[in-house]
């Protein structure tokens, strides 16, 4: 049975969009770039190098809690010791990785992204998605994207963590602090873009005062709201964003941990 | 300046139908819908079309331009380029009744299922008190000109008959999410019910409501979004679900 | 498919039939009042509408619904809003429907609220009320400006939620008010003198329908679709008029018609849509193409009093209310018009043949979008215009008919037909000669109401002894409906109405003359003759041609109701400008005109009316009642 636009009593109509403008070029872009940062997230996850050196931690890696930790670089001790599976010490950065990817991943805006370039469904606005059947976010896996809320919490341990390392960053490798680098700057850009993420999040809209029934007996965080709202509408622009930001850190910091290049103090 | 235009418009019942040529004059500045009826009074007096006030207030106009969900009174013909051929058909979602006229009952049937609003009953006519700050979510709801442009884009229907059963749509997400944001509504399982009876958790937030909506309501970031953590709120978050327990916030009706 | 076919037995006829206590035939602001009202008196009703539910032309409205709940200026109360209605009015207004209207207008305004209604709201929680052409305090409760779309919401809401409660209790929704969407009335039948139900067709199949009810309340709204630039949509044209003209009833004061200053006039294809009354309520001013405020030419002499003649003290007023005189932008709507007209004429008009409306000079960007939003959106997507930044072009627009049915002010009941009832638009008389801006909506509710409680009242004295549809009135309804599809000629619909859409805008629009209106009826007439050669092409499955076939004999019994009205008044009153008697005259105060309908022609006849009781004629002083009343009048005062 036709189903959809095609279901009998719709307007007989062959085609399954009518749009003439490009509209499978914003899923393609998004898929692309996705795909990209996947691919190198993974391999970086895996080289198991590169990822620190003095005052540079890469995002990647921090906090990095085991013992197979770089030397220096387990600013938070290590916690996790060493584990192992089929004799292959496991990259500190899996431990952590999951906690900014489950964030990203529950993103309100993100699913946006991925639901409509990875899976099409649908594919753009008016273009019939191929799925013969479809559940959304009412049962399993899916349902689990309602945990968004707690994700951001641990988010917000991160920030704070990056946050750290970009003032660690204001050290010279000798670990005198006053100094300021490429590096540094890198960092706390990274920092900052983080924390726009999160801040313009909607879980943060809602915590900090949407979920509220009456603003006008709760003015300060009415104030707050309307600034999380403020961002809250620029928050598709800061997900891209600190997304790619934390790939560049990372790689700034490979390409200085494997000595291709020097990072350039100022003072 | 008049010039000649090139339209293909669907022509048809709920048996069948085809798309129909026509070449037609349009004027500076105006809309598909003047070109619509300049077709219907020159070349095709039976061309059934729904339309009312032409200013893009009571939502009546509702039908798909190249594609896209658009108000014909709001779409100027300008946007399209010279020579382009313009196709227009009815909504896709909707049963269709005669050329670009749809059966857009179902909305009314869903209109029916969200319980309406409950004041207190202990305040008289007159005797209302409530802050601009406080009604300024809701209002932004109650721009809504039921043109259903946002039913007729969502994939959840527009895609799957078998889910108009289940499932509100976006008009009816905003209204419930404007009696869950009235300073005075009094009816305290709205969140519970959005996700169990409404469908809410249908949604994918990929939010094409708000791309077609001619009112620009932030449908999506406003009213869908903010409902489903109020929901996490009542349903999904231990913390908030032991409070809510304790403190009797949710669930009285 | 139906097959149309005339003057065949009421046995052979298909048609589906309904028994309800009410019908309510439309569905904007008055008659879904209307059907609440009923409802909560217990009776079954039905709700027709013309399109699809809650589209009706109330949505449009813009300003606000004018109530003297003394919010933000607490002089405000019932009496200074019934003097601004009568002085609005120039004193033909009935003046108890003025004075129900301004009594009860809070209490329907405060109603609402209890329904869900979000109206913007003043610093300490009460509903805000702004200012407004002929008002003398801020007095309009508004959102924003879409204050109509707030209020038919509201009822459309309301009554779901009756409906709700109805499945509730009985388990059926529908048990007691079924919307009946998308169906055109065209007759009102009758048992003797009295209402018997009334016929009409669905606008999707074309199939016929009977309505056995022995009360109908007509809530159909205006007539602006008679004339070629108008603010109203493709509904307004006359049905209700049209009907209760047909069921022998009568309209009264119909030569009053109102052109809203400001609608768009540019580009053409939106020219007419309204440009709402708050930009200048809110501090837009009117300039010509010398950049002249020209209004402060136009202050009336009844209005010297009220309204600044300096620029000076017109911009302090907007601070400062209380001992300042207003800006004659706000005069009444007539004048107002006429102005705009008469600079137009002077080749002092705008590029596009209107004038300037200027907010952007008054208020920051940002406050212009909170305030106007629809009107913003409206210039930058129609005309590519940004109101915050470039003056709008407008000029006068059809907007609103104060003519219609005669009704009793209490009950709504309709003028010689015992059980029809009419409310809103259609009902002639509270607004006299010329209607406030704000006092459309308030006074959908105030009556809308009193219509419904009025038939409640009437089925509920008839004690069950219902009058009864005979087959003869059904036949007589099945062939008016099926008529254009028998007829032998070539005439197209749709070019019929365009020429009397140009008649009426030239020859009975804002300025009128004798010759012209003989001329207008003598075309209305050919008109008239051409019309029964009208062929419908195409089927009855929704076929917007066949639709207009039939409203185009409610559009040409209204044209001509008003052109022979228009005729007959040889004065200039609010919304009837006669270039050949440009000055108002008292004597014609003391008539209002009748319209009735004799099956052939459209006849008029003045009646003497009604003056002020002593309570309600003291309220004015001596000085002003002498601007429109005569010595003799006067001397009797109010008896």
């Amino acid at each position: 049975m036709a189903t959809g636009v095609f279901s009998s009593t719709r307007a007989a109509i062959k085609e399954r969009t009518l749009r003439t403008d490009r509209w499978w070029l914003q899923p393609a872009i998004t898929f692309g770039v996705l795909i990209a940062f996947i691919i190198y997230a993974t391999f970086r996850a895996f080289e198991k190098k590169y990822y620190f050196t003095e005052p540079l931690i890469s995002p990647f890696y921090s906090p990095c809690l085991s013992t197979a930790c770089l030397d220096g670089s387990a600013h938070f001790g290590t916690p996790i010791g060493t584990i192992t599976l089929f004799g292959i010490v496991i990259s500190p950065a899996l431990f952590i990785l999951i906690f900014p990817l489950g964030f990203r991943l529950t993103c309100y805006y993100y699913r946006k992204a991925y639901y409509r370039s990875f899976w099409m469904s649908p594919p753009a606005c008016a273009v019939a998605e191929p799925h013969k059947k479809y559940t959304g976010e009412t049962r399993a896996p899916l349902i689990l994207q309602n945990g968004h809320r707690w994700f951001f919490y641990f988010g917000l341990i991160f920030n704070i963590i990056l946050t750290y390392d970009a003032i660690i960053a204001f050290k010279n490798p000798e670990g005198e602090w006053g100094h300021m680098s490429v590096g540094t700057l890198i960092l706390l850009l990274n920092a900052t873009m983080l924390w726009l993420y999160s801040a313009s999040c909607h879980t943060c809209r809602h915590t900090i005062g949407g979920r509220l029934r009456n603003f006008s007996k709760h003015p300060l965080r009415y104030k707050m709201w309307t600034w999380v709202s403020a961002l809250n509408e620029r928050h598709p622009v800061y997900a891209w964003i600190s997304l790619i930001v934390v790939a560049l850190t990372d790689f700034y910091v490979r390409l200085v941990a494997s000595g291709t290049i020097t990072n350039y103090y100022f003072f | 300046m008049a010039r000649k235009v090139k339209m293909r418009i669907w022509r048809g019942d709920s048996k069948n139908g085809d798309f129909k040529d026509v070449t037609v004059e349009a004027n500076e500045g105006e809309v598909v819908l003047d070109v619509i009826h300049r077709v219907q009074a020159t070349q095709m007096s039976d061309l059934a079309v729904r339309w009312n006030c032409k200013a893009g207030k009571c939502g009546s106009c509702s039908m798909e331009i190249n594609g896209k969900p658009r108000l014909a009174c709001m779409t100027r013909m300008n946007m399209y380029g010279e020579d382009e051929n313009i196709t227009v058909t009815p909504l896709r979602a909707f049963p269709v009744i005669k050329d670009l006229v749809t059966d857009v009952s179902f909305n009314y049937k869903k209109a029916m299922e969200v319980p309406a609003f409950e004041g207190p009953e202990d305040l008289k006519p007159g005797e209302y008190r409530m802050q601009q700050v406080d009604v300024e979510r809701s209002q932004e709801f109650r721009k809504c000109i039921e043109c259903f442009l946002c039913q007729d884009t969502c994939h959840v229907i527009r895609d799957h008959e078998e889910n108009k059963k289940s499932f509100a749509g976006p008009r009816f997400f905003i209204r419930i999410a404007e009696l869950d944001m009235h300073p005075l509504d009094r009816l305290r399982n709205r969140k519970k019910k959005a996700q169990e009876e409404h469908g809410l958790g249908m949604c994918n937030i990929t939010k094409c409501c708000t791309e077609v909506c001619p009112e620009h309501i932030k449908i999506t970031d406003n009213a869908i979004i903010p409902m489903k953590e109020r929901v996490v709120d009542v349903k999904y978050d231990p913390v908030r679900w032991l409070g809510s327990k304790i403190r009797k916030r949710e669930g009285i009706e | 498919m139906a097959k149309a076919t005339t003057g065949i037995k009421a046995s052979d006829i298909k048609f589906d039939r309904y028994r309800f206590d009410v019908v309510v035939i439309g569905a904007g602001g008055a008659g879904l009042r209307a059907a609440v009202e009923a409802r909560q008196a217990g009776l079954r009703v039905a709700i027709i509408c013309k399109s699809l539910f809650g589209k009706a032309h109330t949505v449009m409205a813009e300003g606000g619904a004018a109530a003297a709940m003394g919010n933000v200026n607490e002089n405000d109360g019932w009496k200074v809003h019934f003097r601004d209605t009568m002085r609005g009015g120039k004193f033909l207004n009935n003046w108890r429907m003025a004075e129900l209207h301004a009594k009860e207008s809070p209490d329907r305004i405060w109603e609402l609220e209890t329904w869900g209604a979000l109206f913007d709201r003043t610093k300490d929680g009460r509903i805000s009320q702004r200012n407004f052409g002929g008002h003398e305090y801020p007095r309009l409760a508004h959102v924003g400006d879409r204050t109509g779309l707030e209020l038919i919401r509201t009822m459309q809401q309301r009554i779901v939620a009756m409906q709700q409660k109805d499945k509730k209790e009985f388990g059926d929704a529908e048990k007691y008010i079924k919307v009946f969407a998308e169906l055109t009335i065209t007759s009102i039948l009758k048992d003797g003198d009295k209402v018997s139900g009334c016929y009409g067709y669905w606008r999707e199949s074309g199939d016929e329908v009977l309505f056995e009810s022995p009360a109908v309340v007509l809530a159909t709204g205006g007539i602006g679709k008679s004339f070629k630039i108008t603010s109203n949509s493709w509904e307004g044209t006359g049905d209700g008029h049209a009907l209760a003209l047909k069921a022998g009833s009568a309209l009264v004061d119909m030569e009053f018609v109102q052109f809203h200053p400001t609608g768009m006039v540019w580009p053409p294809s939106v020219r007419g849509i309204l440009v709402t009354e708050s930009v200048r309520g809110d501090g837009g001013v009117l300039t010509n193409n010398k950049g002249e405020r020209f209004m402060f030419n136009y202050i009336p002499e009844v209005f010297k009093d009220k309204y600044a003649d300096n620029e000076a003290e017109a911009d302090r007023w907007y601070k400062d209310q209380n001992n300042n005189r207003r800006p004659p932008e706000l005069l009444p709507r007539d004048e107002v018009a006429r102005a705009i007209n008469a600079e137009v004429k002077a080749g002092r008009g705008s590029e596009h043949s209107g004038v300037y409306l200027d907010v952007s000079k008054r208020l920051p960007a940002d406050e212009i979008k909170r305030r106007l939003p629809s009107m913003w959106h409206q210039f930058k997507e129609l005309a590519d215009v940004d109101i915050t930044e470039q003056p709008m072009e407008v000029g006068p627009t059809c907007h609103y008919v104060m003519g219609g049915v005669k009704v009793d002010p209490d009950t709504a009941a309709a003028y010689g037909v015992p059980g029809l009832f009419a409310a809103g638009e259609v009902a002639g008389g509270m607004h006299g000669s010329n209607r406030l801006g704000g006092n459309s909506l308030s006074d959908l509710l105030v009556f809308g109401r009193r219509a419904g409680a009025g038939a409640a009242e009437y089925v509920k004295g008839l004690k069950g002894k219902s009058p009864e549809v005979s087959d003869k009135e059904i036949e007589k309804a099945h062939d008016h409906i099926n008529d254009p599809f028998d007829r032998d000629g070539n005439e197209n619909p749709y070019a019929l109405q365009q020429e009397l859409q140009n008649i009426t805008q030239d020859l009975v629009g804002i300025i009128r003359t004798e010759s012209e209106l003989k001329e207008s009826l003598e075309k209305i007439e050919s008109i008239r003759e051409r019309s029964k050669k009208v062929r419908v092409e195409g089927g009855k499955l929704f076929n917007p041609g066949f639709h207009l076939a039939i409203d185009l004999e409610n559009m040409l019994l209204v044209s001509e109701s008003i052109a022979r009205s228009a005729l007959e008044r040889e004065e200039s009153r609010g919304g009837h400008t006669r270039d050949d008697y440009p000055k108002m005259d008292p004597e014609w105060r003391q008539y209002n005109h009748l319209t009735t309908w004799s099956g052939k022609k459209v006849e008029i006849e003045a009646e003497k009316a009604k003056m002020l009781p002593e309570e309600l004629l003291s309220l004015f002083e001596m000085d002003e009642l002498k601007k429109y009343f005569t010595e003799k009048e006067l001397a009797k005062g109010g008896k």
